[in-house]
């Protein structure tokens, strides 16, 4: 299944709950406030890592262009998507859930 | 493959109408069907042809219609919560008697089982809220 | 308004806290319109979700916060054949809750449990 998040981890559990309850091989898409997740130097980074140990993960580019991170500080191993490609993602991947 | 779209937030208030938007634009170029928008909770004021947003900012209640224009959308707002919070078509204006109505083009008020037809018809539903 | 074709799998997945924000009132309405469709249905409280399904809620729309108590609405999805109804039990616990908090029957299950409960939905309704 693809898991899709839009929190920052730093405001509320979206990604923590999302990150418990994903299977080996679900996909994990980050957008809108849930992008921060994406980039080296955070106190989740090494959740992150252990994650892409079984998951795909995604972020959405435009979401994080807009918020002035650099795509060269994303975390090796997250995959940087357009809308075109979330799109890709929900027809490769079923059931969506939003972890709001 | 079809596609059923939750919009559950205003617009302007939070980023769930733009992404769904952009989402719906994205899908759709790509020659995949929308069975239908469906507008929920806070999500109905998505569809006030009333809103007057400042010149350089998106106007996203047009740009849902001209998207519904342009591909034959089904955006329906959802009856209960439009009620609620005063989103009205002509039909439930002179019902309700109140003296106006502000249900813009391209969308339909109807009930919540449009949600769950949503569910059924498509292939995926996807959720954007807060 | 019943649909043909194959019976769906739809999971409600409730997250939120009730009154605060009404998404916990508004998903139960969805529950009780989508029970007229003969899907198969079930209901999920993780996170604060769990806090739906509080006994003792007391308010109505003319006392205490002036807001109706819904939390009986889930005593009547029996009768709507809704019968599957799980919480997460590191949600429950972590909030500080036990099984006879709850004001209907649940099936308490664990995160990996609830993971493959989802991966078999073919509609998560997340609110």
């Amino acid at each position: 299944m693809l898991h899709i998040v839009n929190k920052s981890p730093f405001d509320r559990n979206s990604l923590q709950s999302c990150l418990r309850l994903a299977q080996p091989n679900d996909a994990i898409l980050m957008y809108e406030d849930g992008i921060y997740a994406a980039f080296k130097g955070t106190v989740i980074e090494n959740d992150i890592q252990t994650t892409l140990s079984k998951c795909k993960m995604y972020v959405l580019k435009p979401d994080f262009e807009a918020r002035g991170m650099n795509e060269g500080n994303v975390i090796p191993g997250i995959q940087s998507v357009s809308y075109s490609e979330f799109v890709d993602l929900t027809v490769q991947y079923s059931p969506v859930q939003a972890w709001l | 493959m079809k596609f059923g779209i939750l919009v559950n937030e205003g617009p302007y208030q939070h980023q769930a109408s733009d992404s769904a938007y952009h989402f719906t634009k994205a899908a759709l170029e790509k020659g995949h069907e929308i069975f239908r928008v469906f507008f929920y909770h806070d999500g109905v004021n998505n569809g006030t042809r009333l809103t007057v947003p400042p010149q350089d900012d998106r106007n996203v209640i047009n740009r849902w219609s001209e998207l519904a224009k342009q591909y034959n959308l089904d955006l329906v707002v959802c009856i209960a919560a439009a009620q609620r919070r005063g989103i009205l078509d002509e039909n439930e204006a002179k019902r309700q008697g109140k003296d106006a109505y502000n249900l813009a083009d391209g969308f339909r008020i109807s009930g919540l089982g449009q949600l769950i037809e949503a569910g059924i018809q498509s292939d995926r539903l996807i959720v954007f809220g807060d | 308004m019943e649909e043909s074709g194959a019976i769906k799998k739809f999971m409600y997945l409730n997250r939120k806290a009730p009154y605060g924000t009404i998404y916990a009132l508004e998903s139960l309405e969805v529950v009780l319109i989508g029970a007229a469709f003969d899907q198969e249905v079930s209901l999920a409280f993780v996170d604060d979700g769990v806090y739906q399904l509080k006994k003792d809620q007391k308010t109505t729309v003319n006392s205490g916060i002036g807001m109706k108590d819904f939390s009986k609405t889930y005593r009547a999805l029996e009768d709507y054949d809704i019968d599957k109804l799980y919480v997460e039990k590191r949600s429950m616990e972590a909030r500080g809750l036990r099984e006879e908090d709850f004001i209907v029957p649940v099936q308490i299950i664990d995160s990996a449990q609830l993971s493959a409960l989802m991966a078999q939905q073919d509609v998560i309704l997340s609110f």
